[in-house]
């Protein structure tokens, strides 16, 4: 069973030759390949051991999951049950309890250090990682026990990636992000609250066919489909340059579909593929649908302020305000003060000069 | 006048005597970069916060576009400048090295600071003299110019490469590791535009204390970044 291949598991989950190759042409489309990548897919898919992949749960709300089997290009169903052997995951899997466990020791075992695997949540590293206990273990342990044979790490989602919502501040169970426990695998991470399906599939995929990771940035995502700002290619951008921004929610700037900018929009400020991949099969993404972007594929994204205001509070200094706020109280102090000290400065002199004339 | 009873510098700073400090370089900066960091604070701000929408199409508007040219132009003008004072640094005279080096270990230094805040706290009468930068002046244009000014580059470049994208000199030089290193591009835009009220209150004091200086002290100031000479009285 180990060596056999995609695409003879494709052929036996009865799968043709033709739609075998559309889903190589369309697979190639959906990762910004050339056309001539499509053969090279099947190619690879026809030679190559399918390889398995464990996907673990740690603290997190499976929104990664509920996104990922709604991809549409390709099709979840064709990713899950043709193209990567997702032989444990105990969400979607039909095996539970202890014989799951098994199927998970087995993988570990048969695959040693050629598995892939992906996790979806983080683990909460305090109380020795008592707040998130999975088959009666803390995540902790189980992801560091898969982990040490795995190939590589697929870090979904904004959890996974930087923490999320259970590491804001003050982070009570130390949520603490995957690539801060494991340091000595290669790491890739696929933020967002959740990621884009077909990012998500498209991620997979590249690393199936291509037997390596896709390209990435310096925060280790991949450059293909975080690249660019939600901004750069936000279908919304000529309003931004022409300065027509929805002033308040059901203005009219809002029914014509001006920029969210004002709104506290993050689109400016957030790499990620919403405003060129969209959602659910590219039917539409928030600001499409009239919201701003939340940056929820962004380091720190739940702790930089309100959703709401463009120039966010900052928590440096214990207090919460934004730069406008601290820095134009501090300059109407200064202003006051040089004010002040000119008027005292003007006094003193007319009086020294009152004095320093009786001297002379 | 005696040479022997007097050193040089005081021979410099005798009433009445006047010395060439700041060259044309130097001054030519000074007012450039003036005029082009109102320039970046005014637009700067308006990003921020901008204006009152405008009506009719998108393609006949271009606001916010000219708003954030003008505000890249000026960087460019503010980094250029910024480069071509560093390279005056060390070609020009020693008065214009003052800028980018603090004399931390000499006490005569930090004497001065300390006779300074007296005097702007009513304790002294008079000022020193000096040729240059006075040493309060010196700390705080040091900290909100040198030190600020190149904060104000390293971000607003790191910031300006998001939207130049990857292939540019900009998002090589500057965005691929100051983005990492704030967390995020929020984070930078915060800083940035906080360093950025940090720059305007060093205007409005440094403002005030050369029109005090010019005034009250025993030498010109405002008049010598014009100039370039200083004139001491009394």
């Amino acid at each position: 069973m180990a060596s056999e291949t995609f695409y003879e598991v494709m052929r036996r989950q009865g799968i043709t030759r033709r739609s075998f190759m559309k889903f190589c042409s369309l697979t190639a489309a959906s990762l910004g390949l050339a056309p001539a990548f499509a053969s090279k897919i099947a190619n690879a898919m026809e030679t190559k051991p399918r390889t398995p992949v464990i996907w673990l749960h740690g603290l997190e709300c499976t929104c990664c999951s509920e996104s990922f089997i709604r991809s549409a290009h390709p099709l979840a169903k064709d990713v899950v049950l043709s193209m990567l052997s997702l032989d444990y995951d105990d969400t979607l899997m039909a095996a539970a309890g202890h014989q799951a466990e098994a199927a998970l020791e087995e993988i570990k075992k048969k695959y040693k250090g050629n598995y892939i695997l992906a996790v979806e949540g983080n683990p909460p590293l305090n109380e020795d990682g008592m707040y998130c206990i999975q088959g009666g273990r803390p995540f902790v342990e189980v992801l560091k026990e898969t982990a040490a044979d795995a190939k590589a790490i697929i870090s979904w989602g904004a959890c996974a990636s930087w923490g999320c919502v259970q590491a804001a501040k003050p982070n009570p169970t130390r949520a603490t992000p995957v690539h801060k426990v494991i340091t000595d695998k290669p790491i890739i991470k696929v933020p967002g609250c959740p990621p884009i399906a077909e990012v998500m599939t498209g991620v997979i995929t590249y690393m199936l066919t291509f037997d390596r990771l896709p390209e990435l940035d310096r925060q280790g995502r991949p450059k293909m489909f975080y690249g660019q700002r939600i901004h750069d290619k936000c279908y919304r951008r000529p309003h931004f340059d022409a300065g027509q921004f929805v002033e308040s929610w059901d203005d009219d700037g809002a029914r014509k579909g001006f920029c969210l900018y004002k709104m506290g929009c993050k689109g400016p400020t957030t790499y990620n593929a919403c405003s060129t991949m969209r959602w659910n099969g590219g039917v539409s993404f928030p600001i499409q649908s009239g919201h701003g972007c939340i940056g929820c594929s962004e380091e720190g994204f739940w702790d930089k302020g309100g959703f709401y205001n463009r120039v966010t509070n900052i928590n440096q200094f214990g207090i919460e305000a934004n730069a406008d706020k601290v820095g134009g109280t501090l300059a109407g102090v200064a202003g006051a003060a040089v004010v002040a000290h000119a008027a005292v400065s003007a006094l003193s002199r007319a009086r020294s000069g009152k004095t320093e004339q009786g001297e002379k | 006048m005696s040479v022997d009873i007097a050193s040089n510098a005081d021979l410099e700073t005798a009433a009445g005597n006047t010395v060439y400090v700041y060259e044309a370089p130097v001054r030519l900066w000074h007012w450039i970069n003036a005029l082009s960091i109102v320039v970046l604070a005014v637009t700067g701000y308006l990003i921020a916060s901008p204006l009152p929408s405008v009506g009719g199409e998108a393609s006949d508007n271009f606001l916010m576009g000219y708003i954030r040219f003008t505000h890249f132009t000026a960087a460019y003008v503010f980094a250029i400048g910024f480069l071509v004072r560093l390279y005056w640094a060390v070609v020009g005279n020693h008065h214009a090295r003052q800028l980018f080096l603090l004399p931390l270990n000499d006490a005569k230094w930090w004497a001065g600071i300390w006779h300074e805040l007296r005097w702007y706290f009513f304790f002294e009468k008079l000022t020193q003299k000096y040729v240059g930068h006075n040493p309060l002046a010196h700390l705080c244009m040091y900290l909100a110019i040198t030190v600020g000014g190149l904060f104000m580059i390293v971000t607003g470049f790191a910031l300006y490469g998001e939207g130049a994208q990857e292939g540019h000199w900009s998002h090589a030089l500057f965005t691929s590791w100051v983005i990492p290193l704030f967390g995020q591009s929020q984070s930078v835009h915060s800083w940035h535009h906080l360093a950025a009220w940090g720059i305007v209150i060093f205007i409005m004091i440094h403002i005030y204390a050369a029109l005090r200086w010019e005034f009250m002290s025993r030498q010109t100031v405002i008049s010598s970044m014009i100039s370039g000479t200083r004139t001491f009285r009394e």
